[in-house]
This record gives structure tokens, C-alpha cells and sequence, in this order.
């Protein structure tokens, strides 16, 4: 117990580390104009870091990744819209830079096979739902099951009355 | 049967899918500009800083734009290659420094050689990024009209070469000829 309670202390130590080393990497002079870098910001969580891909633009602190932050902030000063900035990117990495690629025929596939996949499923569900009621057939009470029953029902409403 | 051959089924297309999937490289990013005009650039020269290069210089010819750092570490491998391609006369190579110092790139063409008619620095990346480039070295094949006709990632190897760039090259500069 002595040594889990040394423990975490330590653990938290170690999660924040990390960050710590990458608050100072970060604090790279960027432009005096929170504006703008809050544009950049939301831009760039939206496009793909190159270099790590599996890292946005926004997070990567990838060489190529900050050319490209700056590349995007003096279009952006330059009055460029995101729209204009993104066909930009596009022209020159492809829709792999997008996080969320735009709709063409090669995106299709990846937009809407996930709902044909879910369509299909359910029509095979539903498909299977239905064979599965074919095979109970409905029969009739025999006399002696009826009797039963009734029996039964009896029994349990004389139990709740009394 | 059927409840036999459909699990069947379904493994053989996941095999097919994870047979293609898992052997292409990922970092391999398929490049928008093939058969698109060669962005165009004009920067200095790495040996002689006072002149300049552009891409418009080299109209009407097929030449090859290969992208190299010193602080890259596949570019020291295709280097042998590319300065035995560069002796066969078979293409230019001119070459694209990209984000190094001067110093260092000039240190290194010296230690291993120089395969490059010659190379222009891009220091602060803008060239490169207009090339879509995202890791060195990449190698643009670039022919008569400016048109980028293949792009290699990564390192060439002798395979890309003889079989994607130089059937290329000739392929290209038997249609100059024509023309």
C-alpha cells in the first residue's frame, strides 16, 4: 500500500512529462495575431501531417508540418479563404492531406460503403428474422392444452385475490 | 453447403483485401501532379549562389529534378546509383537541396560525389512544397513540356530505374523526336 501511494505520484509525474517537453517546443514565436492563429488552428486539425499521418497538421511538430503552418499563414494574411488555401494543399499532396476527404467517385466507396454494408446487413437480418418465423408453424391448442391453460390461469388469479 | 462456402468467402476476400493492403507502403502518398505542369522556380545555384536555375530553363528537354538533403539518410544511399545513372549520360539530374545549409550540402557532394549537372537550394522549403514534397529524397521525372511524367518516393533503386524511369526517358525522348 506504502509503495502504490509512492507510486502514483510518480505515474502522474511521468504522464505529464511528456507534455511538458512539448510546451517548450511549442512556444515558437508564431504570428501576434490570435486570430488568425485560431484559423490556422481549426484548418490544420483538419488537414494530415505528411510526414507522421497519423498526426494532424495542427499537432505535428514535423519540419515539413511547421513549413506548411507557415506556408498556410501568409496565404491566410494574403487573404486567401480555407477554400482556396485547401484546393491549394490538395493540388499538391491529394485528398491524403484531408482528414475528411471531399466527395469525387474514388471517395465513394469510403463515404458511402460503410451505410451499403449496413443496408446489406440488415437485409440479411431481416431475411433471416423471417425464414426463422416460417419454421415455427402456428398450431392450434390441443383440448388438453386449452384445459390446461385455463387451469393454470385460474390458479394464479385466485392466488392474487386472495 | 452454403453455411460452409460463405465464412470461405468471406476469408478469401479479407485475404485478398490484406494481401494487397499490407504489402503497399502507407508513407508511400500517391502524387496529385503526375501529367500536371512542373510547378515552376527559379533559385540559386548551390555552387554559385549568384545565378539561378528554373525549371522553364530546361523546356524541350526530359530531365530528372531529384530532391536531397544532407541530413538525409536514404539520399546517401541511392547517391552511388544516382551518380553511376548520372555517368551514362542517359538523362540530367539536376538536383533540389532542400532545408539544409550550405556548408553541409557542399561537404557532402564533395565526400560522396556529385551526380548533379547541378543543384539550387531551397532553403526555407516553398519550392519543395509546391512539388508536394513530404520526405527526401523524391525524384520528379520531368519531361519536354514541363509535365512531371513519374514521381518516385523514396530512394531510387535500380529496379525504378530501369524499369519506370529510363523505358520513360527513352519512351519520351523518341516522341521528341517524332515531333
Amino acid at each position: 500500500m506504502k509503495r502504490a501511494r509512492l507510486l502514483l505520484p510518480l505515474l502522474l509525474l511521468g504522464m505529464v512529462a511528456p507534455f511538458a517537453v512539448a510546451q517548450v517546443r511549442r512556444a515558437r514565436p508564431v504570428t501576434n495575431d490570435p486570430a488568425l492563429e485560431q484559423r490556422l488552428f481549426n484548418l490544420s486539425k483538419n488537414l494530415r501531417c505528411l510526414v507522421c499521418q497519423n498526426e494532424t497538421l495542427a499537432d505535428s511538430q514535423a519540419d515539413l508540418a511547421e513549413d506548411l503552418r507557415d506556408e498556410i499563414r501568409e496565404q491566410m494574411k494574403a487573404g486567401k479563404s480555407d477554400k482556396e488555401i485547401i484546393d491549394f494543399l490538395t493540388a499538391r499532396y491529394g485528398q491524403f492531406i484531408l482528414y475528411k476527404p471531399q466527395v469525387t467517385p474514388t471517395t465513394y466507396l469510403l463515404w458511402f460503403g460503410p451505410f451499403v454494408l449496413l443496408l446489406a446487413g440488415l437485409a440479411v437480418l431481416f431475411r433471416y428474422i423471417k425464414q426463422r418465423r416460417e419454421l415455427i408453424p402456428e398450431r392450434p391448442l390441443s383440448a388438453e392444452e386449452r384445459r390446461r391453460a385455463e387451469e393454470l390461469l385460474r390458479t394464479r388469479s385466485r392466488k392474487e385475490t386472495a | 453447403m452454403l453455411r460452409y462456402l460463405i465464412p470461405l468467402a468471406i476469408f478469401l476476400v479479407m485475404v485478398v483485401f490484406l494481401a494487397i493492403g499490407l504489402r503497399r507502403d502507407p508513407s508511400e502518398v500517391p502524387s496529385p501532379l503526375i501529367n500536371k505542369a512542373a510547378p515552376t522556380f527559379r533559385l540559386p545555384q548551390l555552387k554559385e549562389p549568384s545565378k539561378t536555375f528554373s525549371a522553364a530553363d530546361m523546356r524541350g528537354k526530359v530531365w530528372v529534378l531529384n530532391v536531397w538533403a544532407s541530413w538525409c539518410v536514404s539520399c546517401r544511399e541511392e547517391h552511388p546509383l544516382l551518380l553511376a545513372y548520372a555517368k551514362t549520360g542517359a538523362v540530367p539530374i539536376y538536383g533540389l537541396n532542400w532545408k539544409d545549409h550550405r556548408e553541409d550540402a557542399l561537404a557532402w557532394l564533395g565526400e560522396l560525389g556529385d551526380p548533379y549537372v547541378l543543384s539550387v537550394t531551397d532553403l526555407d522549403g516553398r519550392v519543395a512544397i509546391d512539388y508536394g514534397v513530404y520526405g527526401a529524397p523524391e525524384t520528379y521525372l520531368i519531361d519536354q513540356n514541363g509535365t512531371i511524367r513519374y514521381k518516385q518516393i523514396g530512394a531510387v533503386t535500380e529496379d525504378v530505374w530501369n524499369d519506370k524511369i529510363l523505358p520513360l526517358v527513352q519512351q519520351l525522348n523518341r516522341e521528341g523526336a517524332a515531333r
